[in-house]
């Protein structure tokens, strides 16, 4: 099964104004740069973004912050992107917060055909809203819901034309579980081989997940908190 | 009164061999650096790794390669990398068995709020409200006041809530202090502090029984 297309442009062509996008990564680790670069020069409008993170300013989902071309954020840290904050505070942009934990899940489920589960996290909080609530073992929880999306942008390290994909350290993050969750998943990755190079039993998303797949061209990989220690 | 080290080395105290921790941003993570001796610890950070190691030296740093606070990591060797999802089973599943965290405001029920300042700070929970809600071992390590004097530990929190009844022990630059029905017991006083300046940095309801002795830091 050939799922291989020629770049991010042609894997992109047919997202839509206010389609509903899932984004990987984490921070700016195991974001789908190529892609994002290519909705950027889209014009596409309107889109609603899951992501656990909205990048910086000039760098990630920041760069479809400043052009406007999101109108709905849904994530769990918005941190770290002066641009986003603003455009929240005006209004300007709809934003649901998730706790993390709850997001990944409701991304697995959605992938997994389970349409809503009860979590204790956000119980007693603004979170809860109207949600449902039931105690299981003495200890409230409340209903989530499954999330799924038109698209699922992810990046691996390795992938074949199968579309199954490796990861590579923290890299991984959410892209496994938006993989599962996009109607049409578009995987880039930084080395594209043929079925039979990668060992079946180190496969992270099996290829059944997977519709597009490419080579991305660059990967800047910028690293947000670079830490290190003395020798 | 103790500094953000010295937080950190109280709590590293409370470290039993063979746990899976998950520290929080800030004084949490020097924790990592006071793990007592004959105590093997597999550090847990939310976005997907067990086994973290230190920070990785000058040009060796790895962008695939981070924690929860974005900051570049090295993996100590039987580390294991895992997606968002598994990491949560990890934390809802009870299988960490300590967590330990900063916070803004701590209720004498235990509640804690640590992730929004209404109109001035919106960045969002992150993975706090997962790990404050499952976890039933965790310990807020934090300043005893804020940075206008306020005290932290408070009768009911003002902020709006992370967790509601999930605090069970504070680490201060005062106190060592358990939330139990009726408000926050005095464990053990920083070295030099007094039970009554204990008292008043503290707005909920101290619990004070017998002599409280001096923590031992080092």
């Amino acid at each position: 099964m050939n799922k291989v297309v020629k770049d991010a442009e042609e894997a992109i062509q047919d997202i839509k104004d206010n389609a509903t996008l899932m984004v990987g990564g984490f921070g700016l680790c195991g974001i789908p740069e190529n892609s994002i670069t290519a909705l950027v020069h889209s014009n596409i409008k309107g889109l609603i973004c899951i992501s656990n993170n909205a990048g910086v300013d000039d760098f990630g989902l920041g760069l479809l912050f400043q052009k406007k071309q999101i109108k709905k954020m849904i994530a769990s840290y918005v941190g770290e992107n002066e641009v986003f904050e603003r455009l929240m505070l005006d209004s300007e942009i709809e934003v649901d917060l998730i706790p993390q934990g709850s997001l990944a899940e409701r991304c697995r489920a959605g992938g997994a055909g389970i349409p809503a589960f009860y979590t204790p996290a956000g119980f007693g909080t603004e979170i809860q809203g109207g949600k449902s609530t039931k105690v299981f073992n003495g200890k409230p929880h409340i209903l989530e819901s499954a999330l799924t999306a038109d698209f699922a942008l992810v990046k691996a390290w390795k992938g074949d034309s199968n579309g199954n994909l490796i990861y590579k350290g923290t890299a991984r993050n959410f892209n496994p579980v938006m993989a599962m969750a996009g109607k049409i998943t578009i995987a880039e990755v930084e080395e594209l081989v043929e079925p039979g190079e990668l060992d079946p039993n180190f496969i992270h998303t099996p290829g059944i997940f997977v519709q597009r797949i490419f080579h991305g061209k660059t990967y800047e990989k910028r690293i947000e908190q670079r830490t290190v220690r003395n020798k | 009164m103790l500094d953000r080290k010295d937080i950190a080395k109280r709590i590293a105290k409370e470290l039993k061999d063979g746990w899976y921790v998950n520290l929080g941003i800030g004084i949490p993570t020097l924790i990592a650096n006071y793990i007592p001796e004959n105590v093997s610890i597999e550090f847990q950070s939310e976005n997907g790794i067990l086994g973290m190691g230190p920070f990785p030296y000058d040009n060796e740093e790895d962008a695939d390669l981070i924690n929860a606070g974005k900051q570049t990591i090295t993996t100590l060797p039987g580390a294991s990398i895992f997606d968002s999802a598994t990491s949560f089973a990890m934390i809802r599943g009870q299988h960490i068995d300590l967590t330990v965290l900063g916070a803004m405001e701590v209720s004498e029920t235990g509640d804690i709020a640590n992730w929004k300042i209404p109109g001035r700070m919106v960045k969002g929970m992150g993975g706090a409200m997962d790990l404050v809600a499952s976890a039933d071992n965790i310990i807020v390590a934090t300043s005893h006041t804020n940075r206008n004097g306020k005290s932290k530990l408070l009768k009911k929190c003002t902020l709006p809530l992370t967790g509601m009844k999930c605090i069970k022990k504070i680490v201060t630059d005062l106190a060592v202090l358990d939330v139990v029905p009726g408000g926050f017991k005095l464990i053990e006083r920083a070295p030099g502090v007094s039970v009554n300046e204990i008292k008043f940095a503290t707005e909920g309801t101290l619990i004070v029984e017998g002599k409280v002795p001096e923590m031992k830091i080092n």
